[in-house]
Formats: structure tokens, C-alpha cells, sequence
């Protein structure tokens, strides 16, 4: 357990390494939705094409547009190209930077999925299995067939189970032709995307250094700086709801005191804090109304110095007190440094 | 779990040992990719060589660019490299020292599918099955020239209905499996007597600037990974005061604008606390707003 956590920890704190660990996960999980998809050619003329073709380049779509979605730098990177300008100035830098590394990361996947389909080789023998040139591979001596009985005869390369072309062109052959073209793409097909990879990370030093670290500061503060504001909002939002709720409480208690002309009880000195916290409420049928009125009619959300007898917990609207001779010595104990 | 920690702890430390975990991930991976690779050779004339050939030598230049681009070093070497000279001099035999450690590191997995390659024998098979000379197997010495080519040429294709039950195959399969083999064996020992002769050697050449060069490259390397540090520790201590000043902007803004008394005890300000004055539904709105539509400029003096 301590193990995932120190693992988890590790990526976690580390933004560009979560990053990649993101990255690296959903490029797996394309090689295994290959695997796990159950390819399955039509084997008629048209449709070869349209299935193949399509399996090739719709999923990797799909993955480059996820990539995106699971990025949480999306928002941000919204957020900060549609902000209005204020008193901050805009650098497209940073924004170029961070659209960049999205991109790099969400590609990553899509290119994964593309060599692994063409390296496997079935799309591509679905798709072109009409066009395997039968003259220098086939027959050349077997009785002439119309053009359309030729490209269904073709069509049916992929499906061993009902090929009957075998006096035309043989299935194996026909099948590592096609195969030997795919893998040769796939191979073609990755050196280039390695290349590309090398050649952007390698160029980057000679080029843009000094850019490249004041964009990479930016971006990495934008990121800081929004999380630490959620964090200040979060505890803003804590404090303020305590005194909201401290307020009702003593409001209520006011109430009760006005409205049943109670003297309030003097707790006993060494009763101490505990019968502080209870805050005048002392029995059931009290704590019940408490309750009950906290559901039927919420306090404002204003908030204002407490100043007893203010009693208005039940009042629709908050209004500022005409004299603020509450002790601050009351509520001080609710104000803390969470 | 002390134990892993520990493990965990020094590869990351030392960077020497990370590249030298992934060069040897590298390694691995690419004997994987081998074995799950499915080599079906084309069985063609004209197709054979270039297959063969082109899965002998296309997936290893992929797998030393691989191991370029997954090296920190490299990078850390090229921004040496190019910097401008500034106040440090450049010294270039630390430069080549970190060139050749990369390089070393990126050839260990090219170098491993090769060998593998070689050893499997499937590759040259399909490759040289075409350049064999048939007079000297029994079963193609009889062919006429245009047929012996396409025959010799479906070698590698064992379940070819042509080649099912031809013994000559196997003799031609065997021969050049065994030249493959043959092949693989000489350049692992040769490679693995040029890495032994180079590492006893060394110590005999320039003991003092390879450990000044070793030494120097470490340091630019920690010194890089310490500078990324101080500037995430330092984006972070700007972004709280920046929020800070904010915060505190705004509720002088409040204070301004708003009728509200000022509260008693403003001794009691020692007690700062959190809600920085922003006690009210629409305060809070504003805040909000201004925080999107304003951002405070980048400037915490």
C-alpha cells in the first residue's frame, strides 16, 4: 500500500511526469483495444476500402481527442487564452508552449494505434486486396473474367473460409504481398515519427532556449497559481461558512431568549468551554427548532460584525448593525488558522 | 518497503543509473518487440532482400533515436553545447565525454536486435534465399533459370504449396540459418572483447581529465535538475504573495466602497483572519469576477 502511494506520490508531484504517466497508460490501453478488437473484413468490393481505411484512421481520432479531454491543462489553457487582458499582459509564448505540449502528449497514442494496425498488417490487406496486381503475382493464363467478377473474386482475399480464386491468385501469396506492403508502411511509418521526435527535441536547444525556459516558467506558475487560489477559496469558503453558521446559532439563541424571556442561564464557571459550545441551546424541543429553522430559512449570506442582540436568525435579510458594541472577544475563538 | 524506497530513491539520484535503467528497459524492449513481431517474408523475387534486409536495420535506427530522445542527458548536453559562453567557459572535453556516454547508451538496444536478429536467422533467410547458387542443392540444379528464381525465392515460405515437401528448402533454409547464426555469434564476441579491452584500457589514457570530465558533466547535470527545482519553489512562493496581494486589494476596494463601520478592535488586525474582510454573498461574486477578468498584474514588490 505504502509502495502505491510513494509511486503515486512521485507522479503526482511532479506535473510533467503525471503528464507522461497519463501519456504511457493510454498508449498501452490503444495496443490493447487493438487486441481486443475483433476485426472482421466484409470481404465485399466497396466496402473493403470504407472498413479498412476506417479502422485505420477513425480510433486514432478518437485518442488524439481523448488525449485532450484527460489533460486538466485544457481548462487552464482556455482559461488563460479567453481571459480578458486587466492588468495582466498575454504571452502567446506561453500559450503556444502550453498547446504544444499538450499536443505532443495527446499524439502519442493515435501514433501508437497507427503503427501497431499497420505493422499487424489486417487493415491494410482488407482495404487494398483488390488492387494486388494479378498479373505479375497470379495466373496470367486462367480464362478471362469481367473486370467485376475479377475485383469480387479479389475481394474475398481476407476471408480464407470463402475464397475461390485460388486458379486466379493464391491466397498466401496474395496475403503476404499485401502484409509485406503493410509492415514495410509501418516500419516507414514509425522511423518517421521517431525522427520528427528527435529532431523537434534536439532542434530546440540550438534554437529557442531562453524562450523556451521563460514559457516553460510561466506556464508551470499559471498552473501553481490557480491551484493556489482554489486552495485560498477553499478556506475562504471554510471561515466563512463557520461564522455564517456561528451567527445562526447565535441568533437563534437570541430569539429564544426574546421570545420566552428566559434569562439566560449562567453556566456554572468551572462548567468551562463545553457549556460554552452549546450556545444557549439546552434541550430538545430548542435543538429541534434549531434544526427546522436552519432547513426552512437559511441565513443571508452576509455576514456582519456580531453584535447581540442583533437576533434576526430567523430574518430574511441581513442589515448592518447601528452599533457594534458586541465584544469581538466572543467570536474570536471562531477565527483560526485552519 | 524500506528496502524499495531506498532502491527507488538511488536510481533517482544518481542519473547515471537512471539512463542506464532505461537503456537497459531499451534493451528489453527490444528483444519484445522481436518476438512479438509477426515476419511473414513476402516470398518475391525482387521483394525479399529489401524486406529482410529492412527489418534488420529500420527497427534498430528507430531504437537509437529512441534512446536519444528518451535521455536527459542529451538534452542537457546540446544546451551546453549551444549556449552562449557568457561568464563560464565552455570546456569541450566534457562535451565529448558526455557525447560518447550517450551514444554508448543508445547503441545497446539497436546492437541487441541485430544480434537477436541474427541469431533467429529468419531475416537472412529471407533475404539471401534468392542469391543462393542452386547447383548446389539437388532439388533446384535441375530448374530451368526463370523458374529457380521464383522457387528459390519461396524458401523462406514454409507452407508454400510448392515448397511443402521439398527437401531442398530445408538444406537451403539450413545453410543460411547457420551463416546467420555464424554471423551473430562473431559480432557478439567481437563487440563484447572491443567493450572489455576499452574498459580495461582506459585507466592507462588520461585517467585525470576523464575523471575531471566525469565529474563536471555530473555537476551540469544536478545543477540543471536544481535550477528546475529553485524555479518551481520559486513560481510557487510567487503565485501565494501574488494571491495574498489580491486578496488584500480587494478588500480595500470593499472598504472604500461599501458603508459598512469599520469593526472595533482593529488592534485585533494581529489576528489576521482568513476572511480578509470579504464577509458578504456579492463580495465574494466580485471577487470572483475581478479574479478572472483582472488578474493582478505580476508584480509583488
Amino acid at each position: 500500500m505504502d509502495k502505491f502511494r510513494m509511486i503515486f506520490q512521485f507522479f503526482q508531484s511532479n506535473q510533467e511526469s503525471f503528464m507522461n504517466g497519463i501519456c504511457g497508460i493510454m498508449a498501452l490501453a490503444s495496443t490493447q483495444m487493438y487486441s481486443a478488437f475483433d476485426f472482421n473484413c466484409p470481404c465485399l468490393p466497396h466496402y473493403n476500402l470504407a472498413y479498412g481505411l476506417g479502422i485505420l484512421l477513425v480510433p486514432p481520432f478518437i485518442l488524439f481527442l481523448l488525449g485532450f479531454v484527460l489533460n486538466n491543462n485544457i481548462s487552464m489553457l482556455a482559461e488563460e487564452w479567453r481571459r480578458p487582458q486587466g492588468q495582466r499582459g498575454k504571452d502567446p509564448d506561453v500559450l503556444r508552449y502550453m498547446f504544444c505540449s499538450m499536443a505532443q502528449r495527446a499524439m502519442i497514442a493515435p501514433v501508437v494505434w497507427v503503427s501497431v494496425t499497420l505493422l499487424d498488417g489486417k487493415c491494410i490487406t482488407c482495404a487494398f486486396c483488390t488492387s494486388v496486381p494479378v498479373e505479375t503475382l497470379g495466373n496470367a493464363s486462367h480464362p478471362r473474367l469481367s473486370q467485376g467478377e475479377i475485383q469480387r473474386v479479389l475481394a474475398r482475399i481476407p476471408c480464407k473460409e470463402i475464397y475461390n480464386g485460388q486458379q486466379l491468385i493464391a491466397n498466401e501469396v496474395a496475403v503476404r504481398y499485401l502484409r509485406c506492403i503493410s509492415q514495410a508502411l509501418g516500419w516507414c511509418f514509425v522511423l518517421l515519427m521517431t525522427t520528427l521526435a528527435f529532431l523537434v527535441r534536439s532542434l530546440r536547444p540550438c534554437f529557442s532556449q531562453a524562450a523556451f525556459l521563460k514559457s516553460r516558467y510561466w506556464s508551470h506558475y499559471i498552473d501553481i497559481e490557480r491551484k493556489l487560489f482554489d486552495e485560498t477559496c477553499a478556506e475562504h469558503a471554510r471561515s466563512f461558512a463557520k461564522v455564517c453558521i456561528q451567527q445562526f446559532f447565535e441568533g437563534m439563541s437570541t430569539d429564544l431568549v426574546a421570545a420566552r424571556c428566559h434569562l439566560p442561564r449562567k453556566a456554572p464557571a468551572d462548567a468551562g468551554e463545553a457549556a460554552e459550545k452549546l450556545l444557549g441551546i439546552t434541550d430538545w424541543g430548542t435543538m429541534n427548532m434549531a434544526l427546522k429553522s436552519w432547513h426552512r430559512c437559511k441565513p443571508p449570506l452576509h455576514l456582519y460584525p456580531p453584535a447581540l442582540p442583533s437576533g434576526n436568525g430567523w430574518a430574511g435579510e441581513g442589515q448592518p448593525p447601528t452599533h457594534p458594541s458586541a465584544p469581538r472577544r466572543e467570536t474570536a475563538a471562531y477565527y483560526s488558522w485552519v | 518497503m524500506d528496502r524499495f524506497r531506498m532502491i527507488f530513491q538511488y536510481f533517482q539520484s544518481n542519473s547515471e543509473s537512471v539512463m542506464n535503467g532505461i537503456c537497459g528497459l531499451l534493451a528489453l524492449a527490444s528483444v519484445k518487440m522481436y518476438t512479438s513481431f509477426d515476419f511473414s517474408c513476402p516470398c518475391l523475387p525482387q521483394y525479399n532482400m529489401a524486406y529482410g534486409l529492412g527489418i534488420m536495420f529500420v527497427p534498430p535506427v528507430i531504437l537509437f533515436l529512441c534512446g536519444l530522445i528518451l535521455n536527459r542527458q542529451s538534452l542537457v548536453m546540446l544546451e551546453e553545447w549551444r549556449r552562449p559562453q557568457g561568464r563560464r567557459k565552455k570546456d569541450l572535453a566534457v562535451i565529448r565525454y558526455m557525447c560518447s556516454s550517450i551514444m554508448q547508451r543508445a547503441m545497446v538496444a539497436p546492437v541487441v536486435w541485430i544480434i537477436v536478429t541474427l541469431l533467429d536467422g529468419k531475416c537472412l533467410i529471407c533475404a539471401f534465399s534468392g542469391s543462393m547458387d542452386p547447383e548446389k542443392f539437388v532439388g533446384f540444379a535441375n530448374v530451368s533459370t526463370a523458374q529457380v528464381q521464383q522457387l528459390l525465392a519461396k524458401v523462406p515460405c514454409k507452407d508454400d504449396e510448392l515448397m511443402r515437401n521439398n527437401t531442398s528448402r530445408k538444406a537451403v533454409s539450413r545453410y543460411l540459418r547457420c551463416w546467420s547464426q555464424a554471423l551473430g555469434w562473431t559480432i557478439l564476441l567481437i563487440l563484447i572483447i572491443a567493450a572489455f579491452l576499452a574498459r580495461w584500457l582506459r585507466p592507462c589514457f588520461n585517467q585525470a581529465t576523464l575523471l575531471q570530465a566525469r565529474h563536471w558533466s555530473n555537476y551540469i547535470d544536478i545543477e540543471q535538475k536544481i535550477f528546475e527545482e529553485t524555479c518551481c519553489e520559486h513560481s510557487r512562493l510567487f503565485a501565494h504573495k501574488c494571491i495574498l496581494h489580491f486578496f488584500e486589494s480587494m478588500r480595500q476596494e470593499i472598504k472604500l466602497h461599501s458603508f459598512t463601520l469599520p469593526r472595533e478592535g482593529e488592534g485585533a488586525e494581529g489576528e489576521e483572519d482568513l476572511l480578509c474582510g470579504i464577509t458578504d454573498q456579492d463580495q465574494v461574486n466580485k471577487l470572483l469576477k475581478t479574479w478572472y477578468c483582472e488578474k493582478p498584474p505580476l508584480d509583488v514588490s
